[in-house]
């Protein structure tokens, strides 16, 4: 059969921990597959070898929280033609996002010996923020069976299998039953997106939020009902400020607990 | 086929399961597993949740212990039979690309026989409301037609039933091969309700005894006038009080044993050489689900929640010539926060505003 000319991939690192690259080194059997079917041209986690842009598809991870990043991250627009930012840190401002409700400068003095050299934004933001995004893969880390999704679709010019639902959908899809409604364990599911698996309920945990607000996330009747669970208002807040606390739906939630 | 009820202790039942099993049939009957009772294959007698019963309200679920033994003292499996019969996801066709075009490969054969143990009077009912939805499905018929229905009457409702407004319970008075009734002490009056569950019966030398029903009060009604035309109060202001709670999370629509709505994916290998079709439970929930060219039809909470029940209790009966509710009250409990269709109905049955 013939073979379709392969894209060109690239692999970005901003603010994070790398974890959502991993995912797709972590792939394993599957990678060598997307390897059989992309170009790969820039993923430092994956090799040394650095071909120049222009790139066809752009995978994004991290936050932006330096005025470096800003203007590293119009250049990778710039080289790229599709561009996918990945994981919670690129699609929300991540965990390093609970800045944004701090003063920076104080953080810096606790951490830092010579906080002069530290050269930081107020805030951590989604790539969104800064460019515009093609598709945003939520997650933190994302999941390795939808980072494949995106990028099959992207190959095979087709809108990826990703549903912006509740994680509750997923969870009864998965036939795993319900930790709020059976053991009384506070849970973000119902105002999440779908999309890990049922990694948290599916062990009895209640679902912390990763994957980020779902589509119409009704923050305040489940925070509501969390009260209602026993849980304080700082618990309710805590609960909201996570890996997604940059979201608007759950930053807003946040706001009016504590 | 109603004539000649038999008695059967707790080896009597093992011999029906065995008996099921021996004829090649996987047997689903209720486990416990997470803190719930669910459906799931069943071995044997040991494997039921003997002595577990369980406490039903809005948004609350919690097993206690029977100090009877009870094989049956649960009210309802947190999921029921549609896992089984219209699975949350299914492979319509597949299609592979070769030399001249591509070739497609339907669906799967035929499933192999089955048989669900403990099916209450309410899910009698919803299997019965699936199988003429999916009337022109022959996956759907097949599944339904290759499973044997062993019923139990129940013994006690939950908090949250209402089966006796909706008129499909609690007593079983048809739909099964075999109908259980279980008494004290782990035992059970076995009745026939069928030529093959007849034949199963016979099969266990079980010595006859007479024919019993239970009837158990419930724990909720159904405003069932109001209910039926419940699509004239589109304007009602309680859609705008229900919206408010309501999270949109499409758990009712995920337990409701009716509920049927599905989304397709068309799905590929990363080569692009192959591809199949998979359908996928959705739920009128979403947004997504109401998409059509130009946009979502049901963008605002009320007008997704007035939709889901709206159809279930009142234009099912234009569409199905029945309500595609059967009272079970998995909404009510599985609801995370415990937002109950029989009060809904009530609020708009008190004021019958908003025509």
């Amino acid at each position: 059969m013939a073979h379709r000319k392969k894209p060109k991939l690239a692999v970005w690192k901003f603010s994070s921990c790398d974890g959502c690259q991993l995912s797709l080194l972590d792939c394993e059997d599957d990678l060598l597959a997307v390897a059989d079917e992309v170009h790969i041209s820039y993923f430092l986690e994956a090799t040394r070898k650095i071909e120049k842009g222009p790139y066809d598809v752009s995978l994004v991870e991290g936050s932006v929280t330096t005025p470096h990043d800003i203007k590293r991250i119009k250049d990778v627009r710039k080289n790229s033609k599709i561009l996918v930012s990945i994981g919670a840190c690129a699609t929300a401002g991540g965990i390093q996002a609970l800045k944004n409700f701090a003063k920076v400068k104080d953080y810096i003095a606790c951490v830092y010996a010579h906080p002069e050299y530290i050269d930081t934004l107020t805030t951590s933001t989604p790539i969104s923020d800064h460019v515009t995004v093609d598709f945003e893969l939520r997650g933190c880390p994302i999941d390795r069976g939808q980072l494949l999704e995106v990028l099959n679709a992207t190959l095979n010019g087709r809108k990826p299998n990703i549903p912006n639902h509740s994680q509750c959908v997923e969870c009864k899809r998965n036939g795993v039953v319900c930790r709020m409604v059976a053991a009384g364990t506070p849970c973000l599911g119902p105002v999440t997106q779908a999309g890990c698996g049922s990694l948290c309920p599916g062990r009895d945990r209640g679902c912390f939020g990763c994957f980020g607000p779902m589509e119409t996330p009704n923050t305040a009747s489940l925070a509501k009902h969390i009260g209602e669970l026993g849980k304080d208002g700082r618990d309710v807040q805590r609960l909201f400020r996570n890996f997604n606390s940059g979201a608007e739906a759950f930053r807003k939630e946040s706001e009016s607990h504590g | 086929m109603t004539e000649g009820a038999v008695q059967l202790d707790e080896a009597g039942l093992d011999g029906l399961i065995q008996a099921l099993r021996r004829k090649g049939r996987r047997v689903i009957g209720p486990k416990w597993a997470d803190d719930a009772i669910v459906n799931d294959e069943i071995s044997g007698v040991a494997d039921l949740p003997a002595g577990w019963g369980d406490e039903l309200e809005g948004g609350r679920y919690r097993l206690v212990r029977r100090d009877d033994g009870a094989l049956f003292g649960y009210t309802l499996t947190a999921q029921g039979w549609k896992r089984v019969l219209h699975p949350p996801a299914v492979t319509l066709f597949s299609a592979a690309k070769t030399a001249d075009g591509y070739a497609l490969t339907p669906a799967a054969a035929e499933p192999a026989p089955m048989a669900f143990l403990g099916v209450r009077a309410c899910e009698i009912a919803a299997i019965a409301a699936q199988v003429q939805v999916f009337e022109t499905d022959p996956g759907h018929q097949a599944r339904r037609n290759a499973a044997l229905i062993i019923a139990v009457e129940c013994g006690r409702a939950g908090a949250t039933c209402f089966c006796a407004s909706m008129g499909t319970g609690p007593a079983v008075t048809g739909g099964y091969d075999i109908k259980l009734v279980e008494l004290e002490g782990r035992r059970f009056i076995a009745q026939a309700g069928s030529a093959a569950g007849a034949e199963i019966l016979a099969e266990l030398n079980a010595p006859a005894a007479a024919a019993v029903s239970q009837n158990p009060a419930m724990g909720r009604l159904m405003a069932a006038e109001t209910a039926r035309s419940l699509s004239e109060f589109a304007e009602h202001p309680r859609w705008d009080e229900v919206a408010k709670r309501c999270l949109a999370c499409g758990n009712c629509t995920m337990v409701c044993p009716t509920c049927f709505c599905t989304t397709v994916e068309d799905q590929t290998s990363l080569t692009g050489d192959t591809a199949s079709r998979v359908r996928r439970w959705d739920s009128c929930f979403s947004v997504e689900f109401s998409y059509i060219h130009g946009g979502a039809v049901r963008t605002q909470g009320r007008s997704r929640y007035r939709q889901w029940i709206t159809h279930k209790l009142s234009s099912w009966h234009t569409q199905f010539g029945r309500s595609g509710c059967t009272g079970c009250g998995r909404c009510i409990v599985w609801c995370p926060v415990g937002i109950d269709i029989t009060e809904e109905v009530r609020a708009i049955d008190a004021t019958r505003e908003g025509r």
